[in-house]
């Protein structure tokens, strides 16, 4: 399977990246080599393997719902880029 | 005097108990080492001054979250960041009175394998600086072996402990998945990331581990050790059965130096008592690396979407609407491997390939899992070399992704199974440490450090870089 470049402004718009363009470049040539060497798993009849997405044997952890200390809010607006009384400032929305 | 070269963490402990240095005495000693030999080598990133306290010494990886001090995880995408609580880990070294000397350099949230990819410049090796130090852990790795900390932590997801620890001579163990917290660690890759200790010796990164394993309710994938953590004592290996996977010790790409040296270690292990016999892994490392470039950047896709520049953070200057701080934000604030294994990620899971790429790797995890379960109903252990090769020069890998990527062949196909690995230092090839890997099934961390420390004590490796004796 390859990438071309209308393929790879899409999934950069799904990720949210506003690549320049010798990045583009780049990026096309390198990742087909990777999607290239990575489609080996395709070579493998796994019909009837289930999947492993975690290696332990871990289901349904619940924590007791008990309240304990949290975040303040001046801690959790230490690090914002910026701020507006109690709010995250961001720019507006603009269109879709 | 205080040579922070061939102090061990074990050594410190008992001199400190001993009054025969204070706690003073010991952090200055390594700030001295610091100042003396980090502008060479850029192992850190951050340095601390002493908190005060008896405890011994730790350098930590960026990657761990440290209140107050700044965690970058290696990008300039967190480069003013400071967190306001501290990692589970954190707390459990301070509980122990440990005391954090700095945060060491690393590639870029973790990935890569040399620390080129630090968004702060590369760190080199202790042994020869033209080279790196592997990664990527390879801030904390190479700290350790100059003897600008005693001990550190590191994080491993492919490989980023093992290999590193290979390349710059010294012990360092993945450990089983879900057995140390992750609370408060920058995230990578979920199901694969694992926080671990990196030492001069086995017995030190036992110390280490037995601090900051165990279960923690603020980090759901954890569990209890099924046993404690025994310091290992024994110089033999009777009973041991040893097996030796042929493509994890054949595959294409070892150097002849590092199987020469490999082998000895196995024909030693025998001398020790161990029974040494062949096995096959006939998918595992084939499909490992494979299977891994996928599941890796679909995880870490996901992860790092949440750096946009509105809670913390980079954010890039300039007009324009919310969509476009995001894009800009995450161009200007990632460097290419993050953007690459975004990228591949975003790709590998988008509607139309999610069943061909993510969900076909899921199976094929399954089968590495199995065909390693099998070899150890017949084996306690598996050997291979850590790395195909010795330490690299600066810059050979850095143009191609994909011979980056080779570096974590032989240490890829276990992580995927969520097993533990120790790597140690076995000998020296080209003058260069070659690392010995050890595998065991979940949670046999006590069988590692055992054959680990026997192998140590037999083979006699001088961890101090010969440059600096």
């Amino acid at each position: 399977m390859a990438i071309d470049r209308e393929q790879l402004l899409h999934v950069a718009h799904l990720a949210r990246l506003e690549l320049r363009e010798d990045e583009i470049e780049r990026l096309e040539g390198q990742l087909n080599d990777i999607l290239a060497a990575v489609s080996k798993v395709s070579e493998l009849d796994l019909a009837d393997v289930p999947p492993t997405s975690h290696p332990l044997d871990v289901v349904n952890v619940w924590a007791d719902d008990e309240p304990r200390p949290c975040l303040s809010v001046e801690d959790a607006f230490a690090n914002a880029p910026e701020r507006d009384g109690n709010f995250f400032k961001v720019p507006p929305g603009g269109a879709a | 005097m205080i040579d922070t070269l061939r102090l061990t963490a074990e050594e410190a402990k008992r001199l400190l108990e001993a009054r025969e240095i204070s706690g003073a005495e010991l952090f200055a000693a390594y700030r001295a080492a610091i100042d003396d030999r980090d502008a060479e080598l850029h192992c850190y990133l951050h340095v601390c001054d002493d908190p005060g306290g008896e405890g011994i010494p730790i350098a930590l990886k960026d990657v761990i979250g440290t209140k107050g001090i700044p965690t970058t995880a290696g990008s300039k995408i967190l480069e003013h960041y400071v967190p306001v609580y501290d990692s589970t880990v954190v707390e459990r070294l301070k509980a122990h009175g440990l005391r954090i000397l700095g945060k060491t350099n690393m590639d870029e949230f973790a990935m890569g394998s040399s620390t080129e990819n630090s968004g702060f410049g590369p760190t080199r090796n202790p042994w020869d600086p033209e080279r790196v130090p592997g990664g990527s852990s390879g801030g904390s790795t190479a700290a350790v072996a100059a003897g600008l900390a005693p001990w550190a932590l590191g994080s491993d997801t492919g490989g980023s402990i093992k290999q590193p620890a290979a390349l710059c001579g010294v012990v360092g163990l993945r450990p089983t998945y879900g057995t140390v917290s992750r609370y408060g660690i920058v995230a990578f890759a979920s199901s694969l990331d694992q926080i671990g200790p990196i030492a001069k010796t086995v017995r030190d990164c036992a110390l280490l581990y037995r601090i900051v394993a165990g279960r923690d309710p603020c980090d759901s994938t954890t569990v209890e050790l099924p046993q404690p953590i025994e310091l290992p004592e024994a110089e033999d290996l009777r009973g041991l059965r040893i097996g030796v996977p042929k493509e994890l010790n054949e595959t294409e790409g070892i150097e002849p130096g590092v199987t020469e040296r490999v082998n000895a270690a196995l024909g030693l292990a025998q001398e020790l008592g161990a029974e040494v016999g062949e096995c096959s892994l006939p998918r595992s490392v084939d499909f490992g690396l494979p299977c891994y470039y996928l599941i890796a950047p679909s995880e870490a896709s996901s992860n790092l979407a949440r750096y946009d520049g509105v809670r913390y953070g980079f954010r890039a200057k300039g007009d324009g609407d919310i969509r476009s701080l995001y894009a800009r934000t995450r161009d200007e604030g990632f460097g290419d491997e993050p953007k690459r294994r975004i990228m591949l990620g975003t790709y590998a899971l988008s509607a139309g390939y999610y069943e061909a790429f993510y969900g076909q790797a899921q199976k094929v995890r399954t089968l590495i899992k199995q065909e390693h379960d099998a070899l150890f109903e017949r084996f306690d252990l598996l050997a291979s070399p850590t790395s195909p090769t010795v330490a690299f020069r600066l810059g050979e890998r850095t143009q191609n992704p994909l011979a980056m990527y080779l570096s974590d062949v032989l240490t890829i196909p276990s992580n995927m199974a969520g097993l533990p690995g120790l790597s140690i230092p076995c000998g020296l090839s080209e003058g260069l440490p070659v690392g010995l890997q050890l595998i065991g099934p979940q949670f046999s961390e006590n069988a590692l450090f055992r054959a680990g420390h026997a192998l140590e004590q037999a083979l006699g490796f001088d961890f101090v870089p010969e440059r600096l004796r």
